[in-house]
């Protein structure tokens, strides 16, 4: 095995010299040295617009909400690679597999401004997660472990919105992507998968016809084809379940999100708070049945104060319509049934 | 034998070695300071120092560790400042989440969140730190100055908090612990153990706080069950700060006044301390009366020891619900100890002390303590088997030394 690590890089960058310029770079993805710019992994033809068509584009259904920011969601499999799935429907991975996802807003033309583009890279030592800053002309990202901030200006609710948004860094990269000691992905999760290009889906399906028997993750902005509960539990699930998980960055808080819940008080509802501090305000409970406007999970929602806001990264901005979405889900639960 | 011969061989290359690799990276206050700080964070190795320059970091966010074996080390808790003033993300100032992590000689200020975190970090050291809101006492200040939580291992020393809107040091879910030579002040609680096994906490001195050491265990969380808690040698007067906590917090229910404070733990031992002028009571020991429906969970306090203290002034104030009522029964004051009668006679707290202790006979959990009905509780003749002393592994105490 010693010998052969070695050997397997030796052969990809000796694969990712001989390719062309708009190839993949299976050596930058799986290089010990991560790369300084972007460009280096051949994910994109210059422009964040051209994508390699080595690139499978896909959407959630349900997405995190991250400060209204667009998302471009990318995953690259090497060559010959298979993507597994578990009995959940949770996508594996092969090593040399790359998870691509860029955030921007609408430009003054309407087009999708790139910031940030966030790389989840499967390496033989296991996921890793870097964070690269697209410079101000937009011809290549660089490398920032240590995050930043870029003040954004874009066109939100009829006006113009203006925020601090965060870059996160490496670390906090992790925080959301950590189950245990270890780095995993969140989104490509199969009932939450939209692909642009059916053939994408019809590749994967053909290797794992049982992901087809599995029912679409709701909506959660679709009234029409979903419950309420179930559509506000798909949006706690994508916005809190990553680190709400027993194995999670907030395990400590015994609210555990991610569906894991088996009793009314680990989902929250007639919860005290534990270690949220001031962030309980004058509140007793996480979910009050029946009272949004007496639940923490609410007004912290409704919070841009970091002391305060949950989720803690992404929420320059209150995400009204998810708010709306929980309260109207409170507001429906019969009160003290709990 | 020649497995072992070589692992031997080995262990002591690494050892021989492991220095020559290690490094300091040198950070200085100044322009850009959050992402030259937290790249240095990010890019230590293990064995690797990040020394803090002197002067005042102005930070934008927080920051965070997650490589293990560093030590972070200023130039002294006065002279390195962490300002979070203008922090305008994440949940706490600085957050830990690797083992075997040092942190010395430096302070926190004015972070949005908790002051420093640690998570999941075994064999951690907080050794000369300060961390504080230096509003004082303040609603919106930050809940835990210093936070170790699901941490086995866990060494506080020689810190000093102020202004937390929750606990000055607060250890949760953690297991063997040692917090000493720390002083809390202005803080709700000045030190808090919660749902933690095997914990030591002496030598410090907790003054102006709303309560001066708390033991609690609560329910609904991963780790319940607290126990094996000595309290011992600590100095905690003047607990009198009015409880500025928010609401819906556990440690707003903590009575303005309260010196030491166990809520629903078990094998607790208090002795040694010297503890007054606190207007509630010097020593209380309760139930979890909050309604709950974790079938796992104990609400009752047991096997609580309390033997040897020097008591000061208490009780003539006492803040909580019919508690001025049984004070003017018994003729205007509270008594120095108090115990709230959960469960009955055989949970009663085993008391040594040379001042009165009282029950108020509230033995159904759900009682209101306006139907308090009590009195005194006897005082006993021998003294239980001891805990034995907390014993960190080594490197941590060579750590502080």
């Amino acid at each position: 095995m010693r010998l052969l690590v070695p050997f397997l890089a030796l052969t990809m960058a000796v694969a990712a010299t001989s390719a062309s310029r708009q190839e993949v770079s299976s050596a930058a993805i799986a290089g010990a040295q991560n790369p300084p710019a972007l460009s280096a992994f051949g994910f994109f033809e210059g422009d964040v617009s051209r994508p390699s068509p080595k690139l499978i584009p896909y959407r959630l259904r349900t997405p995190l909400f991250s400060d209204y920011a667009d998302k471009q969601r990318f995953i690259y499999v090497p060559e010959g690679g298979k993507i597994k799935s578990d009995a959940a429907g949770k996508l594996l991975f092969p090593l040399g597999t790359a998870l691509i996802k860029s955030f921007g807003y609408p430009g003054q033309d309407g087009r999708f401004h790139v910031l940030e583009t966030r790389v989840l890279l499967h390496r033989t030592e296991g996921w890793v997660a870097l964070p690269y800053v697209w410079r101000a002309d937009r011809s290549d990202a660089d490398l920032r472990v240590g995050g930043t901030r870029i003040p954004v200006e874009f066109a939100h609710g009829g006006s113009r919105a203006s925020i601090s948004y965060a870059v996160p860094n490496k670390n906090q990269c992790k925080q959301c992507h950590s189950s245990g000691d270890k780095i995993m992905p969140i989104g490509p999760q199969w009932q939450n998968m939209e692909f642009d290009r059916k053939s994408d889906r019809d590749r994967i399906l053909k290797d794992l016809p049982q992901l087809a028997r599995l029912p679409g993750m709701a909506k959660w902005d679709d009234a029409a084809k979903s419950t309420l509960d179930e559509r506000a539990r798909s949006y706690l699930k994508v916005n809190c379940g990553h680190c709400h998980a027993p194995k999670g960055s907030a395990s400590n808080s015994g609210l555990f999100l991610d569906g894991s819940a088996r009793d009314a008080a680990a989902y929250g509802i007639g919860k005290r708070p534990v270690a949220a501090g001031r962030a309980s305000g004058d509140l007793d409970f996480i979910i009050e049945a029946g009272r949004p406007d007496r639940s923490i999970l609410i007004s912290r929602m409704k919070s841009t104060d970091p002391g305060i806001a949950m989720p803690e990264l992404g929420r320059a901005m209150v995400h009204d319509e998810g708010v709306k979405l929980l309260e109207d889900w409170i507001s429906a639960m019969p009160h003290g049934r709990y | 034998m020649r497995m072992r011969k070589i692992a031997i061989v080995s262990a002591a290359l690494c050892a021989l070695f492991q220095p020559a690799f290690a490094k300091t990276i040198s950070v200085a206050p100044g322009d850009g300071a959050q992402e030259r700080l937290q790249e240095a964070l990010i890019t230590a190795e293990p064995g690797d120092i990040v020394e803090l320059g002197a002067g005042r970091f102005t930070l934008t966010d927080g920051l965070s560790l997650d490589v293990a074996k560093v030590m972070v080390k200023g130039q002294g808790a006065k002279e390195t400042v962490l300002d979070f003033s203008g922090q305008q993300g994440a949940g706490e100032g600085l957050l830990i989440t690797s083992d075997d992590v040092i942190l010395r000689d430096f302070s926190v200020e004015n972070s949005k969140g908790d002051g420093i975190k640690s998570k999941g970090a075994d064999r951690i050291v907080y050794h000369k730190l300060r961390v504080e809101w230096t509003g004082g006492p303040k609603e919106t200040n930050g809940a835990y100055g210093i936070y170790p939580v699901e941490s086995a291992d866990v060494l506080v020393d020689s810190v000093i908090v102020r202004g937390a809107s929750d606990a000055g040091i607060y250890v949760g879910q953690s297991r063997n612990i040692i917090v000493r030579n720390s002083v809390v002040t202005e803080n709700v609680a000045g030190i808090e153990i919660e749902n933690s096994y095997d914990a030591d906490v002496y030598d410090n001195i907790a003054t102006h706080n709303t309560g001066g050491v708390l033991v609690f265990d609560l329910p609904n969380l991963p780790q319940m069950g607290g126990r094996n808690i000595r309290v011992f040698d600590n100095i905690i007067v003047d607990n009198m700060t009015p409880n500025f906590a928010p609401k819906g917090n556990i440690v707003a229910n903590v009575p303005t006044g309260t010196g030491v404070m166990v809520m629903a733990n078990r094998n607790v031992e208090i002795f040694d301390n010297v503890i007054g002028d606190n207007g509630t009571t010097n020593i209380m020991v309760v139930g979890y009366r909050f309604e709950h429906k974790d079938p796992k969970y104990d609400p009752l306090p047991q096997n609580v020891i309390i033997w040897d203290n020097q008591h000061g002034r208490a009780g003539w104030d006492p803040k909580f619900r019919g508690g001025a009522e049984i004070a003017a029964a018994m003729g205007g004051s509270f008594p120095a100890i108090f115990w709230d009668g959960a469960g009955g006679a055989s949970k009663a707290p085993i008391v040594m002390d040379s001042v009165p202790a009282l029950s108020l006979g509230l033995t159904d959990i759900a009682a209101d303590p306006t139907t308090a009905q009590p009195a005194p509780l006897v005082a006993a003749t021998s003294r239980p088997t001891a805990l034995p002393p907390i014993k960190l592994p080594e490197a941590l105490e060579a750590a502080v030394r």
